[in-house]
This record gives structure tokens, C-alpha cells and sequence, in this order.
């Protein structure tokens, strides 16, 4: 994004200016609304602190120290070093999974949409009308539903149990072809597209270069939510997935939550500080990811929920 | 227009590899899925025709009803307090009366980015009658332990789940849809005479209308397919949450723990079918309300 051009077509589209607050001029705080707002504030984040605390403890000053304080031994690095070396490395394995199938999807999914979305808004062709409305129907259909019949179709055709079949259902996104079709509608003037071929640029240079660049921030959107997505997928690697090495950290952490309540005494029993761990660990790259991003979900959430 | 019809032959090109990709990874499921629920597998004679034998034997399963059943008590209970407080957050938020309004929107909204799973296995431990807070305090105080995982409030704690993870989410989209509304509205209401309370009703709530429908409908398909928080929870309370305590988790054993594929299918097809039958029925009701 270098142009200033997405920037302000993000502005408009999405968000029309309004920097003040909506009754008037005069900042009018309200102590009482803050302070209701803050107790559930806390209450979105009290599991959160948790975990973080948590994460310190071994899996005695789980059961021996109260829940929402540190113990005296706090161990961090002893956890993250035990989470990472358990079962011979398995859980960096799980990340890097987790990290292929989400940006193989994300970027994926984005650009099929963001094509499929910019073909739907600026070109009249037969069964446009039907094509559309059919891809729009099935946003109400259930990807768990789906997610069955896919794996009977799937071991048909001996997909089940690789990467693809947990890459390959993640990429048609129809939500997201509907919301870029109409990010395209309003960010793509017409006028330009014209302009472009009396210049005798070619269709696909145009939706290259000039096209691709004004859909980026919606672009990004669907990025973002096709990554966060497959991200937490579960119920479809679940059912897709046997070998262990090609779990996401989803299934993963399921299956040593699993060992950690079946084990009782011993050894399994220290699996839940590595579960707890492993739970902190896996959240943090999105919840940074979201934080620093977090422009463009109020503005792709708000094309999606504004035009209907 | 002219010009855009001269490049027709290049729409379709563009729409292509979407379509494709729907085609085998959508509709080509859902065509399988039919399929297969026409058919049995017995012990005798292998796969035979069934017609819709299958479809009798679902409608009258009482694992499968009572599944549906409690999917449907969960969304008609979880659903509206869910989007009841992201509307309320939503409009506090646009109300300009906050201190703090930046931290406490993204705060509210970060468990969104919080894997299902990770959500489900904290709050898990946290309702749990051994290292959970909440039956630390409760001895500590000597109150009776609250008993979050057993059969009585199990469905409120999922609920509780569910509406952690996703009230930012839906927060987000009102709170978009929201700052959208032209200023001068606001300021034509105010002239006449209408104050913060009476904006939001008369103003604010109406153009929210289409935002309230997306949340709402995204809340019927997570609600009836609910499958992720029950079973992580069922690892720690199988007693409480049976292989057919909501309809995908029914439909899930079915095809991987019974071996029942064209059973499975049949019930995958009916819920998604079910899905697709509240979320038209929602949309119509909506609509009928606004063209009295």
C-alpha cells in the first residue's frame, strides 16, 4: 500500500468522516457509564488473566495457589521450554501447521474473492444474476454441515489426512465474495476501468495493477477474517486430520487437554500446565496480529453490515 | 455501459476459479450428502436404496429431537442476551460519553480472537470444582461451591462461553454500522427537542436494522451447528454431555464413532436444510415487521 488512493476509498466506502462525538462539540463524560463499562471490560478479560497468571504455575500451584494471583514459584520459561520440548517438539510443529494453513487459506480465499467479487460487480455476462445469488444463498449454509459430507467426499478421493484438506474447504469464502463485491462496486470507478483499456491495457493487467490496488483494504479484510478463520478452526481438522505432525494447535492442544483429564496422577497430570501454556502461547501472535490490524475489521465489518 | 458490455467476454474469466472451487468444495458436498442419505448400509446384502427411510427414522430419533431441541433453547436464550449487551456496548461507545472508549472497544473485542478451542479449555478450568477461581473463593468464604459442569447448569455454561467469545464481535459490527449514520440526523433530533435516550431509540435503532439482521444471522448458524465448546467440555464432564448433546456433535459421532456414514449424512443434511429454513424464516419475519 503505498498509494494514498485505498486510504481514502477505505475513508468513504466504509467509515464517512465524523470525528466528533455524536452530541456535539462539548466532551460530556459520563463517570457512571465508564465505570459499568469498565466491570465488563473486566469480565472480557478476566479469562484472559487467568491464563496469563496460569501460565506461571506449575501443575502442583495450579491446585495449591488461588487461581487469580501468581504463586511463589513462578516458572514462565520453565513452561514454554517443557510446552516446546514435550513429545519431541510436537507443539512448534502444531504452530508452523497452524501458521501454513491459515496464510495459505487467508491469501487464498482473498484473492479468489476479491477476483470473483470484482468480475460479479463490473461485468454484465450470462448467469451473472444466478451465479451471485446461488453463491449468496449458501452463506447460510453451515460450514459444519458441510464439513461431513466433505470428509465422505474427500476419503473418496484421498485427500483426508493432508495439508489440502483442511487448506482447500477454507478457500471458498462466500461472506467474502459478497462483501468484495461490493467494496468493488464503490471503489472502482468505472471511469477509470475505461480509461485503462482506451489505453489498450490488457482485462488481467487491469485487475493487477489499478483493480487489486483500490479492493486492498477490503482485500485485507477478508484476509484477516479467512486467516482468524482458519486460525481456530477445529471441527474441520478435527474430523480431516489422524497423523498428529499435521495438526493445527487447535487439535493439538484438544488432544493434550484429552491426556491431561484421562491421565489422573502422575506424569499426565503435569500435562495441563502445558496445556495452559500452550493455550497462552497459541492466542498471542493473533491477538497481537489483531490489535495492530484492528482499522480494518470495523471498516470491512462495517461494508458488510451498512448494505444490504 | 457500453463499454462494460463490450468486456463481457472477460467477466466470466474473473468469476471463474470462485466458481469452480464452489461448485466441488460447496455444492458438490451438499449434492454427495443427498445422495448418500438415500441409502443404507446393512449386514445383508450391503448398500441398498432406501428412498427417504432415512429421513423417517431421523425425524423420529429422539437423540437427534432432543439435540435439535437444545440448540434451539440455547439460541432462543444465549442469542438475545448475546446481541442485547453488544447493542448496548455498541451505542455506549457512539454515545461519546466514555473516558477509556478505545481500550474497553478493543478490549471487549479481543476474545473474538481467541480460538474456540483455547476459549472452551479457559473457561473449563476456570468453572472447574478443583483450581477454578470461582470454587476457590466460594470455600475460602465457606459458600456452597458452585457446580458449573453439572447437568442443571451445563447449558448455561456454555452459553456463557459462546457470549464471552462473540458479544465483541457483534459489538464491532453495530458499533460500525453506527458510525455510519450522516451527523446531521443526530443534530435534526436534537433541534427538535429529543434527548441521548430518545435518539437512540428513534434514530440510531432503525439504522442499525440491516447491521441487527448480519449478527442475527450469523447467531442462527453458530447456534444450531454448535459443536466446538460442548466438546472440549465434554473431556472434562462426560457424565453431563452426551455424543448427542447437540445435533453436530450427533452427526459427528455418528460418522466417526458409529460407522453410521449414510446416517451421518442424512443428519448433517437436515441440520444445515433446518439452518437454511430459521435463517429465511428470520429474515422474512424481520421484514414483514418493517411493512406493516
Amino acid at each position: 500500500m503505498t498509494t494514498t488512493a485505498p486510504e481514502t476509498v477505505a475513508t468513504t466506502a466504509a467509515e464517512p468522516a465524523r470525528t466528533t462525538p455524536a452530541h456535539g462539540p462539548s466532551a460530556r463524560r459520563s463517570t457512571p457509564l465508564t465505570i459499568a463499562m469498565l466491570a465488563a471490560l473486566a469480565y472480557f478479560l478476566l479469562p484472559l488473566f487467568w491464563l496469563l497468571i496460569a501460565s506461571t504455575k506449575s501443575a502442583q500451584d495450579l491446585f495449591d495457589s488461588f487461581g487469580l494471583w501468581f504463586s511463589h514459584t513462578p516458572r514462565l520459561l520453565t513452561n514454554i521450554k517443557e510446552t516446546f520440548t514435550q513429545d519431541n517438539g510436537v507443539f512448534a510443529r502444531w504452530l508452523l501447521n497452524t501458521v501454513v494453513y491459515a496464510v495459505v487459506s487467508a491469501v487464498g480465499a482473498a484473492l479468489l474473492a476479491a477476483a470473483g467479487g470484482y468480475g460479479f460487480a463490473k461485468f454484465r455476462f450470462r448467469g451473472d444474476r444466478i451465479a451471485f445469488n446461488l453463491v449468496l444463498g449458501a452463506v447460510m449454509v453451515p460450514t459444519t454441515a458441510l464439513a461431513i459430507p466433505t470428509y465422505l467426499l474427500f476419503a473418496k478421493a484421498g485427500l483426508v489426512n493432508t495439508p489440502w484438506a483442511v487448506i482447500l474447504p477454507s478457500l471458498v469464502n462466500p461472506f467474502g465474495l459478497y462483501l468484495m463485491r461490493i467494496y468493488a462496486a464503490d471503489a472502482i470507478p468505472d471511469s477509470l476501468l475505461e480509461a485503462a483499456r482506451i489505453d489498450g491495457a490488457g482485462e488481467a493487467k487491469i485487475f493487477f495493477r489499478i483493480a487489486l490496488r483500490l479492493l486492498a483494504p477490503g482485500l485485507v479484510t477478508v484476509l484477516l477474517f479467512t486467516l482468524v478463520a482458519t486460525w481456530n478452526n477445529y471441527f474441520l481438522p478435527l474430523i480431516m486430520l489422524n497423523d498428529t505432525s499435521l495438526y493445527p494447535i487447535t487439535v493439538g492442544l484438544s488432544s493434550w487437554a484429552a491426556q491431561a483429564q484421562n491421565g489422573g496422577a502422575g506424569a499426565s497430570s503435569d500435562m495441563i500446565a502445558l496445556v495452559v501454556t500452550g493455550s497462552l502461547i497459541s492466542i498471542v501472535p493473533l491477538v497481537a496480529a489483531f490489535l495492530l490490524l484492528q482499522r480494518y475489521w470495523q471498516s470491512g465489518l462495517a461494508t458488510g453490515g451498512v448494505k444490504q | 455501459m457500453a463499454a462494460v458490455r463490450r468486456h463481457r467476454s472477460a467477466g466470466p474469466l474473473f468469476v471463474a476459479p470462485f466458481l469452480v472451487l464452489f461448485l466441488l468444495l460447496f455444492l458438490a458436498p451438499l449434492g454427495y450428502a443427498a445422495y448418500l442419505s438415500l441409502f443404507q448400509e446393512r449386514l445383508i446384502g450391503g448398500t441398498v436404496f432406501v428412498g427417504l427411510d432415512n429421513y423417517v427414522q431421523a425425524l423420529g430419533d429422539s437423540q437427534l429431537l432432543h439435540g435439535v431441541g437444545r440448540v434451539a433453547l440455547f439460541f432462543v436464550i444465549q442469542v438475545p442476551v448475546m446481541l442485547l449487551l453488544a447493542l448496548l456496548f455498541a451505542l455506549a461507545l457512539d454515545s461519546g460519553l466514555l473516558r477509556l472508549a478505545r481500550v474497553i472497544r478493543l478490549g471487549i473485542f479481543v476474545p473474538y480472537a481467541v480460538p474456540s478451542v483455547v476459549a472452551a479449555l479457559m473457561w473449563g478450568y476456570l468453572y472447574g470444582p478443583d483450581f477454578g477461581p470461582f470454587a476457590q473463593l466460594s470455600r475460602k468464604l465457606d459458600l456452597p461451591v458452585p457446580h458449573f459442569l453439572s447437568d442443571g447448569w451445563m447449558l448455561g455454561s456454555l452459553a456463557n462461553i459462546v457470549t464471552w467469545e462473540f458479544v465483541g464481535y457483534n459489538m464491532i459490527i453495530l458499533y460500525a454500522a453506527l458510525r455510519t449514520i450522516p451527523h446531521e440526523l443526530y443534530e435534526a433530533a436534537a433541534m427538535d427537542g429529543a434527548g441521548a435516550w430518545r435518539i437512540a431509540w428513534s434514530v440510531k435503532l432503525p439504522a442499525l436494522r440491516p447491521a441487527l439482521m448480519l449478527t442475527l444471522l450469523f447467531s442462527v448458524i453458530g447456534s444450531f451447528q454448535l459443536f466446538n465448546e460442548p466438546n472440549l467440555l465434554m473431556k472434562i464432564a462426560p457424565a453431563v454431555i452426551s455424543s448427542s448433546y447437540t445435533a453436530n456433535l450427533y452427526a459427528y459421532s455418528l460418522a466417526f464413532t458409529g460407522n453410521q456414514v449414510n446416517y451421518a449424512a442424512t443428519v448433517s443434511f437436515l441440520l444445515g436444510l433446518l439452518i437454511v429454513i430459521v435463517s429465511y424464516g428470520v429474515l422474512l419475519t424481520a421484514n414483514r415487521r418493517r411493512t406493516p
